[in-house]
């Protein structure tokens, strides 16, 4: 019987041959910790009787969440936490990079067949490079800290196979919304999620990572792609001196279930209030009336994405009735975006343009919004109370959607404006 | 008349004896047990002052030490933050049961040691109800009824017989990296 991707990455990880639903104590490649779930990590680390980090040379710590500080005691945790990486010699990017699924990407800190774990649930996004990548919380995150290892539970892979070629204005995010929308939002739980097909191999890292960054919102423990040319171009520039191998599923491997989707039928789509896997065609939605739009975010504030809202933008302005909100996933997109005039587009149009950071989708930095008022976001998350009040409403669509509905002040099918 | 107010006074002493149910519905996520905007705290009995806060906001005010909270699929979606389970841990809830858990959501519960049990079914559990967890047993039973729990995974049973991660992590010195265990 052969083995799927993911067991073969815990297997190699681990010397021995290991099968989905066995539990391991395996190593950490890499572990990334932020300014909000940092703190309690440090705090169970020390309980655990920790005194120096087991590998500082894999761990990553960068503030993304409230940055620059937005309270005195957002401050002070991330005091807190800038203390604990010098005094343990750990690589702090501060809030200088950008959001930290993003950074551990284009710094690669991530690559295939590694296990990297980050204490935040979209962790799992970095099996868009053919990493074993996941979320874990603080006290995880501690004992990964004290002893370099971590327990997993090798899950089982549902494998989702993409034919046929993106319409215009179609892409990664509409079809993500649309497989969560499939599965639900438990359909996938303990389980990882293997991303393939023609459509997947054409589709570029960024996509990959849209992909893959909302496997969680099906439960899944990861999403994940089996590395090919592009990734190892991408890593190239990343991890000089990284040889490429192979790592895929075995054609006899063993998959709980196997979806087949076809692009070329896929319309935007757009997750209507308050779950994610509440997803319906744009056109259900279109007419919608909406105070907010929030472009950015580890799903979607990659220069590809803030490429697409600029084409739909085109040289028209954003509605005075709406609030735009566009935000770059990094710095090092912020600066692809800048140079290629986007931003000074975005803010001619009148959007705010904020520095790299989660933004609104953090539910309490800023860009929150009142009762009785509609977000539409390019982010991966709609629970209620998520952008704010809990009588808000927050919808999530692709960078085209949003750019397209930022125009008009409703809900708008990117293709026909 | 008498009669019917001993039974409300009786009735009343009944309810303040024993621990009672919170119940919510399917896929409670995080967000919902503790907003984004309270993240900043660490404190479990601070985070408990604000749980499920535009939600429900009586939870805060009203629940007390043993209460249990009741979830039907999918409870903790969401987000990785352990300030979800500390903040009900914080509030005095030893056990949260329901149908199926967020996988994060879970293992961090079990991690603070706040305990996650699932049963087959929460639908007649009642919100209010008066509830009681024997886990020599593994039977919760709600109101006088008797449910079964299911087991605990092996491996997380010896983190929450410890008392959770941290006590487990103190009794174990250094882990044997690739020891496999059963599921």
């Amino acid at each position: 019987m052969g083995s799927t991707l993911v067991e073969k990455v815990f297997s190699a990880r681990c010397g021995t041959a290991v099968r989905a639903g066995e539990v391991v104590m395996a190593p950490i490649d890499a572990a990334m910790i932020h300014d909000i779930t940092g703190p309690l990590a440090v705090r169970t680390f020390r309980e655990m009787g920790g005194e120096r980090v087991h590998d500082p040379s894999r761990v990553v710590m960068l503030f993304d969440h409230q940055v620059p500080a937005d309270s005195i005691a957002a401050a002070e945790n991330q005091a807190f936490m800038r203390g604990f990486a010098r005094e343990q010699g750990i690589r702090n990017y501060d809030l200088r990079e950008g959001v930290c699924h993003q950074v551990m990407l284009e710094k690669g800190h991530a690559a295939p067949g590694e296990i990297v774990i980050g204490s935040d649930s979209h962790t799992c996004m970095y099996g868009a490079v053919g990493a074993f990548a996941t979320g874990v919380g603080s006290t995880d995150m501690g004992f990964a800290l004290r002893f370099g290892a971590l327990y997993f539970r090798v899950p089982e892979t549902i494998r989702v196979t993409v034919e046929g070629t993106f319409p215009e204005r179609v892409g990664p995010k509409d079809l993500i919304l649309s497989i969560v929308g499939d599965i639900g939002a438990d359909g996938a739980t303990y389980r990882a999620v293997e991303f393939g097909g023609p459509v997947v191999s054409d589709m570029s890292l960024p996509g990959r990572m849209t992909l893959c960054n909302m496997a969680i919102e099906m439960g899944a423990k990861v999403g994940i792609v089996p590395p090919d040319e592009r990734t190892w171009a991408y890593l190239g520039e990343r991890r000089p001196g990284i040889t490429p191998f192979e790592l895929a599923s075995d054609p006899d491997a063993t998959f709980t279930e196997t979806r087949h989707y076809d692009a070329s039928s896929l319309e935007p789509q757009v997750a209507v209030p308050h779950n994610v896997d509440h997803v319906v065609p744009v056109s259900q939605v279109a007419g919608t009336r909406i105070d907010q739009v929030f472009i950015g975010s580890c799903t979607n504030g990659r220069f590809e994405d803030l490429s697409d809202a600029a084409e739909v933008l085109g040289d028209r302005e954003f509605s005075k009735d709406v609030r735009v909100i566009v935000i770059p996933a990094s710095r090092e997109e912020y600066l692809r975006a800048l140079r290629a005039g986007l931003i000074e587009r975005f803010v001619e149009a009148g959007a705010l343009v904020e520095a790299p950071c989660c933004g609104p989708c953090m539910g309490g930095a800023f860009g929150l919004i009142g009762p009785g008022e509609v977000s539409l976001s390019t982010s991966n998350r709609n629970f209620r109370g998520r952008q704010g009040s809990t009588d808000g409403e927050v919808y999530l669509c692709s960078a085209a959607t949003a750019a397209a509905s930022a125009v008009t002040g409703v809900i708008t099918d990117p293709r026909v404006i | 008349m008498t009669q019917q107010m001993e039974k409300e006074t009786i009735r009343v002493v009944t309810l303040e004896a024993f621990p009672r149910v919170w119940k919510f519905g399917d896929d409670i996520d995080t967000d919902a047990i503790i907003p984004g905007r309270f993240l900043t705290i660490n404190d479990p009995a601070e985070l408990a002052k604000h749980a499920f806060e535009g939600t429900r906001d009586e939870f805060a005010r009203e629940v007390r030490p043993g209460d249990v909270v009741v979830g039907g699929r999918n409870f903790g979606m969401g987000s990785s933050r352990e300030h979800a389970p500390l903040a009900l841990k914080g509030a005095g809830v030893r056990f949260v049961v329901a149908e199926s858990f967020a996988r994060i959501f879970y293992r961090n519960a079990v991690n603070v040691g706040l305990l996650p049990l699932t049963t087959a079914s929460t639908a007649a559990f009642e919100d209010g109800a008066t509830v009681a967890v024997d886990l020599v047993a593994n039977v919760i039973s709600v109101d006088g009824v008797s449910y079964l729990l299911d087991p605990v995974p092996g491996f997380l049973q010896r983190i929450a017989d410890a008392g959770g991660l941290v006590e487990y992590a103190r009794t174990i010195g250094e882990v044997e990296l690739c020891s496999t265990g059963s599921r």
